[in-house]
């Protein structure tokens, strides 16, 4: 009856995630870490597109290249524009009080982004920016309120347009924004641009926790292993415990 | 409690089985606790090949660079130096570079890929020290040769070429790294271009 | 050869006869069930911890500089490093999960009553130690987390009337958890707890092998001398130090039966670790939570903070009450009331097995209870769940109030003489 009772508690885990809901469903990035193609272009946009103000200052380029199957001199030649060597840290120049200053708060580091937010979030981040003329840059985020940051992919994406909805919140009628629309003036078709928001979630997953394909590689081995002693040592504990019953 | 005769091959099988099992597992799982113990991602990063302009190196004159925290001496022989190597060979212990202390395109007369260029690391072979560049000095220890290298820690004596003199407590000459000219005044010390 | 080099040995240290008293010739109860693996698992556990530990000081930086991207640094550029490091949060959790079964087996069974009140006092503070080792090695990764994790739990000596102020910033070393705070919690939790803990786990042992272990069905195995006719004594050696002064009935020797046994335990909690470990470190939050992947920042709290999970049945109990002061009694209460269970319950039946229906009822309400709060305190407050966190606190205590007086006169099963299989 207490082994049922355990394993029903056990199972209920799952369950109580402890993350509080977003007011907007998020998007399912649905990234897969061993899609080399989709990390390398994932890596190309965050040199490209993000890496001017956030860094990766725990995570070094060799190593990145070598995970995602760049070879090294490609990767040097054309992932590092600030002639770092290829063993440093991926960091930008950037002052950080200045930064400060022009955004409100200094640029975040994103090599842990992807554990903070989940993939989840990236993507609906990256897919949820909308104009608003009322904010220093002229635009605003669904998933994150009065965000400090442009939208540096507009190029590709161009500039959506919020979709408004009327909502009874606390008696009063209010405005919110539940997505958004694109405006057609990006060089990216929606497709194409929801490409690149997975492959740049994706890479941020990878740097995140760039153990992660060596673990479950080891880890299945690692089990398999140990169903076989399991076996073995059932058997002896068998024929031992013949000398009890 | 049954009364079935106790099967004891059966019984030695199994505690047998189990116990390498069971003892491939625990060398398994020292793995990551040994390998941890390498050189990690930030020391290879440290270590990694150094370039050196040696577009301003006078003739005599000797520069230090640090590779894999060691010191790497680049020099620029003058022929004198060059000269007074030969003189002396009689004298070393390992005077054709027999011992493995160099790359391939360094074992000749200089220990050099071109003769005036001299790359070696600068720490004597007996117990770890850096010796010291005697310009003009080595007179006094080795009779004939002007220039050399000394160890303060126990005396051991280098020539031009990094090649211990006999009677001294170093056993080998000084080794010579891997290195590349990448062109006529940058050289890359730590690898060797062209050599896997 | 073998036999000299033994003799040799055992002419200056009494290997031989410890390993007979204790392991060889140790007698056990034949009956123990699933519930009796969990002793052994916390030891596994506890070596993998030091183990690991140990391998994590090599590389880790205890100051507030550098202690974060040390963390880092051991999960990227130390060749296994990540693993280490999955072995040791994962551990953390995996000690309470297995000291919590282990305590909850004490309780089913009555195995903390008469003569093993020792016994379960030293369990207990082994308990206070590993939650006082868990707290203060959870600041170590330096993330939000950690940070505001240690503040929230150091604040609450401050409820301590007259000399709470000064005791807050005594613990911390400085006006807000800082390097300080950093460098004495390193101190503490790789050398000065886990010897505290390895000390109480060898006394725990110690008093375990005088009193001898209980088991499922609560009946002495150890009977009065001269009790027990021969055919119906085991047919195993056992130590004289234990048949001189006792009758022995229903025993087998620890080793080999008990160490085949637990082998098997060991494999299987391996492969459940070994799951976690290498696919799902983080658990969903609950073994590594996500804000704890941000570094510390004194000047910004996340949304949510939350103890780790072994820690919110009592941060539960802590927030159901409007009071600091009484909160943090209530909370200390809550660990004390467990520590006195030998004198709460003054039944002489000791296993569930053969006591009453209220009994049975009594546990479960208590095992629900203690998921609700551990619940509870690990999600966001609302309105409803203070109300739920009130109620199962009360409950909580009444567990042992309810225990208290019904065991007084309870109607009890009759006992078997011999142990039932």
């Amino acid at each position: 009856m207490m082994k049922k009772l355990i394993i029903g508690l056990f199972a209920l885990l799952p369950s109580l995630t402890m993350a509080a809901g977003p007011s907007v469903p998020l998007m399912d990035a649905n990234i897969d870490l061993k899609d080399n193609a989709s990390l390398q272009r994932g890596a190309k946009l965050f040199m490209n597109y993000c890496l001017g103000c956030h860094q990766m200052q725990y995570q070094r380029y060799e190593r990145t290249f070598r995970d995602i199957g760049i070879p090294t001199e490609i990767g040097q030649e054309q992932l590092i524009f600030d002639g770092s060597k290829v063993g440093s840290h991926i960091k930008n120049a950037i002052d950080k009080d200045d930064a400060a200053k022009w955004f409100g708060a200094a640029p975040p580091d994103l090599t842990l982004v992807a554990r903070v937010r989940g993939t989840d979030w990236i993507y609906t981040y990256l897919k949820s920016f909308y104009k608003d003329e009322s904010r220093p840059f002229g635009v605003n985020n669904v998933v994150f309120p009065s965000v400090g940051m442009p939208h540096v992919l507009q190029e590709l994406q161009g500039l959506p347009t919020p979709i408004t909805e009327e909502v009874e919140e606390h008696g009063h009628t209010v405005t919110k924004v539940v997505g958004t629309e694109t405006d057609g003036s990006g060089e990216m078709s929606d497709d194409e641009y929801d490409r690149a928001a997975r492959d740049l979630t994706n890479f941020l997953a990878y740097v995140g926790e760039p153990s992660r394909l060596e673990s479950e590689a080891i880890g299945i081995k690692v089990i398999g292993f140990l169903v076989i002693l399991f076996i073995l040592a059932f058997m002896l504990k068998k024929e031992y415990w013949r000398d009890v019953h | 409690m049954s009364n079935a005769p106790v099967d004891n091959g059966r019984r030695r099988f199994l505690t047998i089985a189990t116990s390498v099992v069971g003892g491939v597992g625990a060398a398994g799982a020292a793995v990551p606790f040994i390998a941890s113990w390498n050189p990690s991602e930030r020391a290879k990063s440290a270590g990694a090949p150094v370039e050196v302009d040696i577009s301003k190196l006078e003739p005599g004159q000797l520069i230090r660079v640090e590779w894999r925290g060691k010191p790497v001496w680049v020099i620029n022989r003058t022929p004198k130096m060059l000269e007074q190597m030969k003189e002396h060979e009689g004298q070393l212990r390992d005077p054709a570079s027999e011992e493995p202390q160099q790359p391939e395109s360094s074992t000749n007369e200089y220990r050099s890929q071109r003769p005036e260029i001299f790359v070696a690391v600068g720490i004597c072979t007996h117990l770890g020290c850096s010796p010291s560049f005697l310009q003009g000095g080595f007179g006094e220890k080795v009779e004939g040769t002007d220039d050399g290298f000394f160890c303060p820690c126990h005396g051991s004596k280098f020539d031009m070429a990094g090649r211990v003199f006999q009677s001294v407590p170093a056993p080998l000459n000084l080794e010579i790294p891997p290195y590349t000219f990448l062109d006529d005044t940058t050289i890359l010390v730590g690898e060797e271009k062209g050599v896997a | 050869m073998f036999g000299k080099i033994i003799g040799w040995i055992d002419d200056r240290i009494p290997m031989t006869r410890v390993w007979n008293m204790h392991i060889a010739q140790y007698p056990a109860p034949k009956n123990f069930n699933f519930w009796y693996f969990f002793g052994s698992l916390a030891m596994l556990v506890l070596v993998n911890q030091i183990v690991t530990g140990i391998w994590l000081t090599m590389n880790f930086v205890p100051s507030a500089e550098g202690a974060f991207a040390s963390v880092e640094y051991i999960m990227r550029d130390v060749e296994y490093g990540w693993l280490l490091r999955y072995l040791h949060s994962t551990g953390a959790s995996a000690f309470f999960i297995v000291v919590y079964l282990h305590m909850f087996r004490g309780m089913i069974y009555g195995s903390y009553q008469k003569p093993r009140e020792l016994l379960w006092l030293f369990g207990m503070f082994i308990f206070l130690a590993l939650m006082a080792e868990a707290f203060m090695g959870y600041l170590l990764p330096w993330g939000q987390m950690s940070f505001w994790g240690a503040q929230v739990i150091i604040s609450l000596f401050g409820a301590i009337p007259v000399i709470g102020d000064d005791l807050t910033l005594w613990i911390r070393g400085d006006y807000v958890i800082s390097g300080a705070t950093l460098n004495r919690f390193f101190a503490l939790h790789v050398i000065a707890l886990p010897l505290v803990i390895v000390i109480l786990v060898f006394l725990h042992i110690v008093a375990l092998h005088e009193v001898g272990s209980n088991n499922p069905d609560g009946v002495e195995i150890k009977r009065k001398k001269g009790t027990v006719a021969e055919e119906d004594k085991p047919k195993f050696k056992f130590h004289e130090y234990y048949t001189n002064k006792k009758d022995i009935v229903d025993a087998i020797p620890f080793h080999p039966y008990y160490t085949v046994k637990d082998i098997v335990g060991v494999v299987g909690f391996l492969i459940l670790f070994c799951w976690v470990v290498f696919f799902m470190p983080a658990m969903n939050g609950f073994f590594l939570e996500a804000p704890n992947f941000e570094a510390a920042n004194p000047l910004k709290t996340p949304e949510h903070i939350f103890p780790v999970w072994y820690f919110t049945p009592f941060y539960a109990i802590l927030r159901a009450i409007p009071d600091k002061l009484i909160g943090v009694i209530a909370m200390g209460a809550s660990i004390v009331v467990l520590a006195l269970l030998p004198w709460i319950d003054r039944g002489s039946v000791r296993s569930i097995r053969y006591r009453c229906g209220f009994h049975k009822l009594n546990i479960a309400q208590f095992v629900v209870t203690f998921v609700i709060l551990g619940w509870v305190g690990a999600t966001p407050q609302t309105d409803f769940k203070t109300l739920l966190s009130q109620i199962t606190t009360v409950t909580y205590f009444m567990f042992f109030v309810l225990l208290f007086v019904y065991s007084k006169n309870e109607k009890t099963k009759p006992l078997p003489t011999r142990l039932t299989k």
